[in-house]
């Protein structure tokens, strides 16, 4: 199964993950529409971002969320009734939503932001399980 | 998918009104013609003026039956009409419990106007298809499947195409068939009702949707008040609705962000409280035995007493055990509570089904409760099945629960014997013979079966005329009110439910003021004020819900955390913050703003308007108000003597004198009180909702709410100015 993994200790909160997210999958720079949130909370880096659990494909009720071959939980948008369950039942609240996108949004492991933050705060792993 | 032959009897194109702001402005009506085959339909507008004074849902329902029935009209003439409308928040999806369905009839059991709500998809579907509300009227000669295909804008009538006229077998062919391919199973809601209600009165409409994960048609019932026997008495087979691609903003909504973030709230709340707060998300509504029992308010053996020894065997845990847990749910999308819940793989031991393995919706608190304690029966499984032939069948599990009940203690009184049941042993608990009295109820061939479903009200006609039964001790037990069966919660220790129950407009129903605990429990409404305030305010804002479209359950099921901190009495019964959660999703949807008041306001104008169309229907008085000796305290000496010592107190409290007298003239007694109580529940109630001691809306009231139209000035200007004005 692949992830984001974050080292927090790393993060300088620069926002250049958050940018390169959106730019790819929303075609705009704007963080709210980025799949990875990096806030500053109390002087220090928190960063939500889906860890692929999959707790929230039990709760769709449009089956639009199931793993793909990597164990990434994807969202089927032609199936996605926009309800956001999976918004407040994401125990990490990393699916995220916006009134401008019909379908609730989330990380899909791809590595863009990876390649762009300049501390190494963030990596791809592969589990080696199946999810 | 698999096609039945399909005779077409009639189509018609329209062009599909789109939804906007929550409301499409049209409405449908399909006349099945005169008995003579000739089908026809109309579209509607609805204006501005329509939607200001009846809202949307059982409102908009209210006044198209007004539209289409005489005074002299009855749930069996040809105008009576069955009115399905979701209102204008019905079919968002980020907001729980928001896709329900009203509908709106003449009931068989109380010879006035019923409604009736049940989840599945049909109103969220039928609004996508271009219509706020559909109303069949009329009778066909043969059965017949009206379907609306708001994809293609059509609207059809098919000769049925299956012997089947049970539920389960009717909704699962019907989402085959009209479905486009297995993807497209989704897009199809079914109504329909069963064969039972081809001959009973509770017939009950089954209200579908389909579950991709399960891979079966589910089925939600609109139970009460016999809209399936309406159904299948207009020759309906089944109400189809197809939609395909349903989305998140079919409403057009006025402010999507809002709906997002008050839905996204209640999510969030929903998970991290259910599980301290009611357990909806793993065992449904039947989470409440337990507590009914701790209370002493669960319905045992038809009411007589309020708890058992043999609660164990029905705990949530024992539900829970069979319930399929970790599933999404809800009867819509978007709904978190998930409080439908399912047995799946459930081997049926009786009836034409033995043998096979279904899933079984429900059982919910009601059926648990009703085809359960309240026949005698503590077995799951036991409940579990009638549960199923009684959906499968259309019977309201409610009015047929209660209904067995009645004829349970009229068999152990010896006012009916097995000569008259047809031989069968009917006592609290005969699980076997309580079993096959509901499979006789199907096809209306046994005389004692068809008799029984006809509901409690007839039955006391029946048995005291074809049986000789003791009338006066039938009028005692009989837990009905204006023809309707009583719902499952015992109410005599509660002057407030008393009220809740029995000044209802359509008959002892728990959907209007659900107070019990407030009052009796929680103490928290002394005076008869009190009492009259909080069976204004309840009524008037549960209703509310049949207005816009929703589900009562994520009103006060889970509350914020802090609710009981911030909030205190009744106040905290309210839900503040969901109530504002109502307000704000009715602005973000329809674009306009509303204060707690006008959502009274709103809901007000048709509690009174229905009062009024019940008045018009000969109905509506004060003596259609009645409460039956049960339902106030024990009737026999058996129920005093299980609690002696609370009653002995009662009647200390109400100034009695005990010593000297015998059980009997104790119970005389305690009844008389509660009597005179009642009446003076009676006259503060009607006082606080504006009508006269006669139970009928004031001139002032009707100007007040803007109801002085002309045909309700006709109905009520005689009345008014009338000598007998009480
Ligand atoms: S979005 Fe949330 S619930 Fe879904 S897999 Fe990611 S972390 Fe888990
Ligand atoms: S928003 Fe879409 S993906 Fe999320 S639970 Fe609802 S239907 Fe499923
Ligand atoms: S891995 Fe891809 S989808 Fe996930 S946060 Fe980074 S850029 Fe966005």
């Amino acid at each position: 199964m692949k992830l984001l993994k974050t080292y927090l200790d790393r993060c300088v909160q620069c926002g250049a993950c958050m940018s390169a997210c959106s730019k790819a999958w929303a075609k705009e720079d704007s963080p709210e529409l980025s799949r990875v949130r990096v806030k500053t909370v109390t002087g220090m880096a928190d960063i939500r971002v889906c860890d692929q659990c999959g707790g929230c494909i039990a709760v769709c009720p449009s089956l639009a969320l199931s793993r793909d071959k990597d164990g990434v939980v994807r969202i089927d948008r032609k199936k996605c009734t926009s309800c956001l369950m999976c918004v407040g039942f994401c125990p990490s609240a990393s699916m995220f939503f916006s009134d401008r996108i019909p379908s609730p949004y989330k990380c899909v492991a791809c590595g863009i932001c990876v390649r762009v933050c300049p501390e190494g705060a963030l990596e791809i792993i592969d589990t080696g399980k199946e999810g | 998918m698999d096609k039945l032959a399909m005779k077409l009897l009639a189509e018609w194109s329209y062009d599909r009104a789109p939804l906007h702001r929550g409301y499409t402005r049209k409405y449908l009506v399909v006349d099945l013609g005169d008995g003579d085959g000739k089908y026809s339909h109309t579209i509607h507008d609805i204006d501005e003026d329509m939607i200001d004074t009846f809202t949307g849902g059982r409102g908009f329902g209210l006044k198209i039956l007004w539209d289409a029935v005489s005074p002299a009209g009855r749930w069996d003439s040809p105008e009576n009409a069955l009115v399905i409308s979701g209102g204008p928040i019905c079919g968002i999806t980020q907001y729980p419990g928001t896709g329900k369905t009203y509908t709106v009839f003449l009931s068989p059991l109380t010879e006035q106007t019923y409604n009736s709500n049940a989840g599945g998809y049909f109103g969220p579907y039928l609004k996508a298809s271009g219509f706020d509300a559909l109303a069949v009227t009329g009778k066909s000669p043969e059965y017949v499947v009206v379907s609306i295909d708001g994809d293609e804008g059509k609207v059809r009538v098919y000769a049925a195409p299956t012997d089947e006229r049970n539920a389960y077998a009717v909704t699962e062919a019907l989402h085959q068939a009209f479905a486009k391919n297995e993807d497209d199973l989704v897009s199809v809601s079914v109504v329909t009702a069963g064969r039972g209600a081809e001959h009973s009165w509770w017939g009950a409409l089954n209200v579908s949707f389909y579950d991709p994960r399960r891979k079966v048609a589910r089925l939600k019932q609109a139970g009460r008040g016999g809209g399936g026997t309406v159904l299948r008495d207009k020759g309906i087979l089944a109400l189809v609705v197809r939609k395909s691609g349903f989305t998140g903003s079919e409403n057009d909504p006025a402010d999507l962000a809002t709906l997002q973030k008050v839905g996204t709230k209640l999510h969030r709340e929903i998970r991290n409280n259910d599980d301290v707060q009611s357990l909806m998300r793993t065992t449904g509504t039947t989470h409440l035995n337990k507590i009914m029992n701790d209370y002493d308010i669960l319905p045992v053996n038809n009411y007589k007493y309020g708890r058992s020894d043999a609660i164990g065997a029905i705990t949530p845990e024992e539900y829970k055990k069979l319930f399929t847990q970790g599933y999404a749910d809800g009867c819509w999308y978007g709904c978190s509570m998930a409080c439908a819940k399912t047995v799946d793989g459930f081997e049926l031991r009786t009836g034409p089904d033995r043998g096979k393995k279904v899933t079984v919706d429900g059982p919910e608190y009601e059926t648990a409760a009703g085809l359960g304690p309240n026949v005698g029966v503590f077995d799951p499984r036991w409940t579990i099945e009638s549960n199923y032939y009684a959906d499968h069948y259309a019977l309201d599990t409610i009015s047929l629960g209660t209904g067995l009940a009645f004829v349970c203690e009229c068999y152990e009184l010896g006012l009916i014997t097995k000569e008259h049941t047809g031989g069968l042993e009917l006592r609290f608990g005969a699980a076997d013979q309580l079993m096959e009295l509901i499979h006789r109820m199907v096809d209306g061939r046994d005389e004692f079966a068809l008799a029984v479903g006809k509901g409690i009200r007839k039955m006391k006609d029946i048995f005291a005329r074809r049986y000789g039964a003791d009338r006066a001790v039938m009028e005692k037990i009989g837990m009905e009110g204006q023809g309707l069966e009583v719902s499952q919660y015992r109410c005599q220790e509660s002057v407030a439910q008393w009220g809740g129950y029995f000044l209802t407009l359509k008959g002892p129903q728990h959907d209007e003021a659900w107070v019990i605990f407030m009052d009796m429990v929680n103490k928290q409404l002394p005076t008869f004020e009190d009492k009259a305030e909080a069976l204004f305010y309840f009524p008037n804002f549960r209703l509310w819900f049949s207005l816009v479209g929703v589900c009562k359950l994520p009103w006060n099921d889970v509350e914020p955390e802090d609710n009981r901190i911030r909030y205190k009495g009744i106040e905290a019964a309210k839900v503040p913050e969901h109530v504002q959660n109502y307000l704000d999703i009715y602005e973000a949807v329809t674009g306009k703003p509303l204060s707690e008041e006008d959502m009274i306001l709103q809901s007000e104008r048709v509690y009174n308007y229905e009062r009024i169309f019940n008045y018009r229907m000969g109905k509506g008085t004060r003596k259609e108000h009645t409460i039956p000796d049960r339902a106030l305290g024990p009737v026999f000496p058996d129920e005093w003597n299980v609690r002696k010592d609370y009653f002995e107190k009662k009647l200390e409290e109400a100034g009695i004198r005990g010593d000297g007298l015998s059980v009997e003239e104790k119970i005389a007694r305690l009844q008389e009180h509660r009597r005179r109580e009642w009446e003076k529940l009676v006259d503060a109630v009607y006082a606080r909702r504006g009508w006269d001691r006669n139970g009928v809306p004031t001139k002032e009231t009707v100007e007040r709410l803007g109801l002085d139209s002309p045909e309700v000035l006709e109905v009520l200007e005689p009345y008014w100015k009338s000598a007998g004005r009480a």
